[in-house]
């Protein structure tokens, strides 16, 4: 093994890592705008992933159908989809059930459970219970290559470009938006800002629907990694509960920190021992961190 | 109690009718009774649900829940099989009726139907099951009530009951050819071995290393274990990279294996480059991974859909008649329909429906010439003698079939040196 080889696996390995935290960075944002505004936990956020995955299956499946000279771009398009079924879907829940238990925080829970299993029957009922997998373009596919030996997967720097351009837009929206300035006003101080003529329920319904738009892009994202079925939504949650519970709710700052070192805690273990145990490992000093500090690793100065 | 009670006297009832009927064709009333059909009475003598027009068989597989995508093709084989039977007349002039059950995916679902129908139903034999967990869940119910399971999933060995025939192959059947195929044909001495983390693939890589090890004298240069569903497999990307093995080794399941043949792609890992052979893809699978991304890999299996003989032509015209011309086969589904055919088989040369008699018919030796894979038999231990076969994915999704053993490979449930 030459040195330019190790280097070669070195580099790799890093970026392997990266795009991990592209993946959980993404998978946790919108559950940490939803959390973090309202203190609402969205049980159906893997749902709503899942929408926005079957959307790109959708788009993929017409494509190919109607207009196959498309293929090559149908992709950039879909996820935009992805994001507008996903909000619609989020503005109708938030309207029809959530609205309806602001206070009362354990019920949410119960409520957002109960539709994400309606939602998972309706993904089996009508788009059928196999595992589907869309067409992708082909530029989506296989690796970048800039040096022998060195192989860039170029849908992880998909999902990391768009990571990135997602996160950087929602954290710009917070801070200079006029949707953004409701939020913090609303966040620090609900009756007050009520008072003051900020529309609090209407702020609520556009985040929680922005939070559901982010988890249907995410969804969308994730299609170029794995395969999407009625249950898909559950192998997400866990890891994105994780990534927003250990970052600290309420702070986004604190969910892109704690994606990034799960992210690298978890690809470092993984290279040097087994998958499984570096999953244990990863779990366990998330268990330890959170036992000395329950509050997450960047706790929001909010008086509650 | 009294449930109990209620249940003996019913089976009373059920005695003296039956001794009723025996008594009819004594009286030699001609024309009366059915045409070829030998009396229930004679053919039934521990209160099966069987009589005089109908035999009644339980299916119990996971209709819902995440097996559901696997179990589909399973039970669709075996109502397929058991049409089949009927328009040919049934079974000793009795027409079959299928009870369906749903497991679920839950396994102690799949304990409490099958108790069901055994019990509450009487069914003369079960097709059912496909993990290993709910066959082990099932199985002590199964011994107890003396009930009767046909099973069709390949699956890791390590076990023989008398009140289960086992319809896919066991682990040494798979697992031994291809491993002797790569090293033969393609000349591979170091071998990377992956696979979800639960029974089957840890115990099929036991054997595979067992085999590299001391009969290939090869060496396994790594072993990995990944959990049910992972989608991550980026570093384990690299690691491949650093051992640079002739061949990778995989039983990867379900979800994850869509991830995992797409980080393949995404690393530059192909078929063109890298010799792969899995225990895990059939043509199911290969709906959700994508052709692409399994062109060139090399799968272990006893059936494809692409065989080209005359019992598989007619069996998968008839499969997609029913199921529609997209439908796919993959080599479960494939086992799942030969056992209403050996269970057919078993009970004519038994001439009954009681299981101990149709499980030392099965013994005695069963065979099936009209089976899609070609010419089996079952074995003394329940398992079939069937052929092993390697073949390559094609970009299409299909697979095309590059080496076949020659003869039969007897099956090994309990393989000497390998434990």
């Amino acid at each position: 093994m030459t040195f330019s080889e190790m280097l070669n696996i070195g580099l790799m390995q890093g970026f392997a890592g990266l795009s991990l935290f592209a993946v959980l960075l993404l998978m946790g944002l919108g559950l940490a705008i939803i959390f973090g505004q309202m203190g609402v936990i969205n049980m159906a956020h893997g749902e709503f992933m899942t929408i926005g995955a079957y959307t790109i299956y959708l788009g993929s499946t017409l494509t190919e159908h109607f207009a196959p000279q498309w293929m090559p771009y149908y992709f950039p398009l879909a996820i935009l989809l992805a994001f507008g079924f996903a909000f619609a879907g989020g503005w109708l829940v938030e309207w029809a059930l959530i609205r309806h238990l602001y206070k009362r925080p354990l019920d949410t829970l119960l409520a957002t459970w109960g539709v994400s299993l309606a939602m998972q029957q309706c993904f089996r009922s009508f788009i059928g219970p196999k595992e589907v997998s869309p067409t992708l373009p082909e530029w989506l596919m296989g690796s970048w290559a800039p040096a022998p030996g060195l192989d860039i997967p170029i849908n992880g720097l998909f999902v990391l470009g768009l990571t990135a351009v997602t996160t950087a837009g929602v954290l710009i929206a917070l801070a200079k938006s006029r949707w953004g300035l409701r939020v913090r006003a609303t966040v620090s101080n609900r009756v007050m800002a009520n008072a003051i003529g900020i529309n609090t329920q209407k702020t609520d319904r556009l985040t929680f629907a922005i939070g559901c738009g982010i988890a249907g892009m995410a969804g969308a994202a994730f299609t170029t990694i794995g395969s999407t079925g009625p249950t898909s939504g559950s192998l997400y949650i866990v890891d994105s509960f994780l990534v927003v519970t250990f970052g600290g709710a309420a702070s986004l700052l604190g969910t892109v920190v704690s994606a990034f070192g799960i992210a690298q805690t978890q690809s470092i273990t993984e290279f040097f021992l087994s998958g499984s145990m570096a999953k244990v490992i990863t779990l366990s000093l998330i268990v330890l961190i959170l036992m000395l500090r329950p509050q997450g690793l960047f706790a929001s100065k909010v008086r509650r | 109690m009294s449930q109990d009670r209620d249940h003996d006297v019913k089976a009373a009832q059920r005695r003296k009718l039956l001794q009723g009927a025996a008594a009819l064709p004594l009286f030699g009333l001609p024309g009366l009774s059915a045409a070829a059909a030998p009396p229930t009475a004679q053919v039934n003598t521990t209160k099966l649900a069987v009589t005089d027009t109908e035999v009644i068989v339980g299916q119990l597989h996971s209709a819902t829940g995440t097996m559901a995508i696997s179990e589909t093709g399973s039970i669709q084989a075996e109502q397929l099989a058991i049409d089949q039977i009927n328009a040919m007349g049934g079974i000793l002039g009795r027409k079959i009726k299928v009870i369906k059950e749903d497991g679920a995916s839950d396994w102690p679902t799949f304990a409490e139907k099958s108790k069901k129908l055994l019990v509450n139903d009487h069914v003369a034999a079960v097709f059912g099951c496909w993990t290993s967990a709910s066959r082990k869940a099932v199985l002590p119910v199964f011994e107890k009530e003396n009930g009767l399971l046909y099973y069709p999933t390949f699956y890791e060995g390590l076990e023989q009951s008398k009140n289960v025939i086992y319809t896919g192959q066991e682990a040494t059947q798979q697992i031994l050819y291809g491993l002797d195929w790569a090293q033969k044909e393609k000349k591979a001495k170091t071998f990377f071995l992956i696979g979800s983390d639960y029974i089957w693939p840890r115990t099929s890589m036991k054997i595979a290393r067992k085999h590299i090890e001391n009969f290939q004298k090869g060496k396994v240069v790594g072993e990995e274990y990944y959990p049910l569903g992972s989608t991550n497999f980026g570093s384990l990307m690299n690691k491949i990279k650093l051992q640079k093995p002739d061949c990778i080794f995989t039983a990867v399941v379900g979800g994850s294996n869509v991830a995992f043949y797409k980080a393949l792609k995404a690393a530059g890992i192909t078929g063109d480059k890298q010799l792969l052979l899995t225990l895990a893809v059939t043509e199911d699978e290969m709906t959700g991974v994508g052709g692409e991304n399994f062109a060139g890999f090399y799968s272990s299996m006893k059936y494809f859909q692409s065989l080209d003989n005359e019992n598989n032509k007619k069996f998968v015209a008839a499969f997609k008649a029913k199921y529609g011309k997209d439908a796919v086969i993959g080599d479960v589904t494939q086992a799942g329909y030969l056992g209403p055919w050996l269970w057919k088989a078993a009970v004519e040369k038994a001439g009954s429906f009681d299981v101990d008699k149709v499980v030392a018919a099965s013994e005695a030796g069963i065979e099936l010439k009209t089976a899609p894979e070609g010419y089996v038999k079952l074995d003394k231990n329940h398992h079939l003698w069937s052929k092993s076969r390697i073949a390559m994915g094609q970009p299409d999704g299909t697979f095309k079939v590059v080496s076949e053993s020659p003869e039969l490979i007897k099956p090994d449930p309990f393989p000497k040196g390998y434990q």
